[in-house]
């Protein structure tokens, strides 16, 4: 019991300090800032590497919404790139790659391109996603960037050099 | 808030000096990549000049607040040996071009890849920034957003200590 209460303390200090620092700093104007996502659509990188690891069932659709000479140097195994959905390009293939899937489909995405506060793509695809019916995505908050907050850390990466 | 801020500027700063395999006293990695206009750079050409090679994107707010002080800086700094060189690790040179058009910086600016990236220990977010010295070797990584008025220190400390 008492790890369940120090649990969900600490996701709700993770998850206040990420709106938190969300809210400190401006994205770039033309972009909708990565604060904008609902806390409760947030997971953290060890908790998910952790989910992932323990999936016995079917893993979720995992995403990668950035940059692709970020993916190819590294990734979250079994993800795949879609494009950065800062641009119509990117957001057109993620549309794309969802479209023939159930709108109850366990979909998983991340970026890590830059601060998550100063992040072009991970809102706009977060968006997209809802508009086209899928409410079951989540969203790997990365605060820093991929490197420092996931391979630094030394969970599972994948590389495509 | 201000706290906030204050934990996350600390927060880089730690990122900074712990950022990656590669890191000061580490040979900066050659290369040899193309400007936009196709003309050939190599980092060997600039032995002998404190090069501050910054990795950056047009889509990249930090790194795009970043490079007008970096272009300053080359203007103050130039005749003193200091060479920006910045790298974009956009996917094609349309919106670098683009950016550029707008907003000019009088350095040279080429394409990276993402053997560059792995090279240099991984470029997996943006902006990120190596300090080199006059003899090659990397002395200070940066990797997101940090102080610039540290970093400029940092440059004007190699820049003009006794050689």
């Amino acid at each position: 019991m008492s790890m369940n209460i120090r649990a969900r303390a600490l996701t709700a200090l993770f998850v206040a300090l990420a709106i938190a620092l969300g809210a400190s700093g401006p994205a770039r104007a033309d972009h909708k800032p990565a604060s904008s996502i609902p806390a409760e659509a947030l997971v953290n990188p060890a908790d998910f590497a952790a989910t992932l690891a323990a999936a016995t069932t079917q893993k979720p659709l995992i995403l990668q919404v950035g940059f692709r000479k970020a993916y190819v140097q590294a990734h979250i195994p079994g993800s795949e790139y879609v494009g950065a959905a800062s641009d119509e390009e990117g957001l057109t293939a993620l549309r794309d790659r969802v479209a023939k899937l159930p709108k109850d489909s366990a979909i998983v995405i991340y970026c890590g391109c830059c601060p998550w506060r100063k992040c072009p793509n991970i809102a706009a695809a977060y968006d997209t996603l809802h508009q086209q019916g899928y409410k079951n995505v989540k969203v790997i908050y990365i605060p820093e960037d991929f490197g420092t907050d996931w391979v630094d850390k030394g969970l599972p990466t994948a590389k495509d050099l | 808030m201000r706290v906030l801020r204050l934990a996350a500027c600390t927060l880089c700063l730690l990122l900074a000096g712990a950022a990656g395999a590669l890191g000061p006293g580490d040979d900066a990695p050659g290369f040899t990549l193309t400007d936009l206009a196709g003309k050939t750079l190599q980092l060997s050409d600039y032995r002998g000049k404190l090069v501050l090679l910054n990795f950056w994107a047009s889509w990249c707010g930090p790194c795009l607040e970043e490079m007008p002080r970096f272009a300053a800086w080359q203007r103050d700094y130039g005749a003193a040996g200091l060479q920006v060189i910045g790298v974009s690790m956009d996917d094609g040179a349309g919106p670098v071009q683009r950016l550029l058009a707008k907003s000019p910086v009088d350095y040279p600016i080429v394409l990276g890849d993402a053997k560059l990236g792995e090279r240099y220990g991984g470029i997996l977010g943006l902006p990120q920034s190596f300090l080199i010295d006059r003899r090659g070797r990397v002395f200070a990584r940066y990797k997101g957003e940090v102080d610039l008025a540290q970093m400029e220190l940092a440059i004007k400390a190699k820049l003009f200590a006794p050689r």
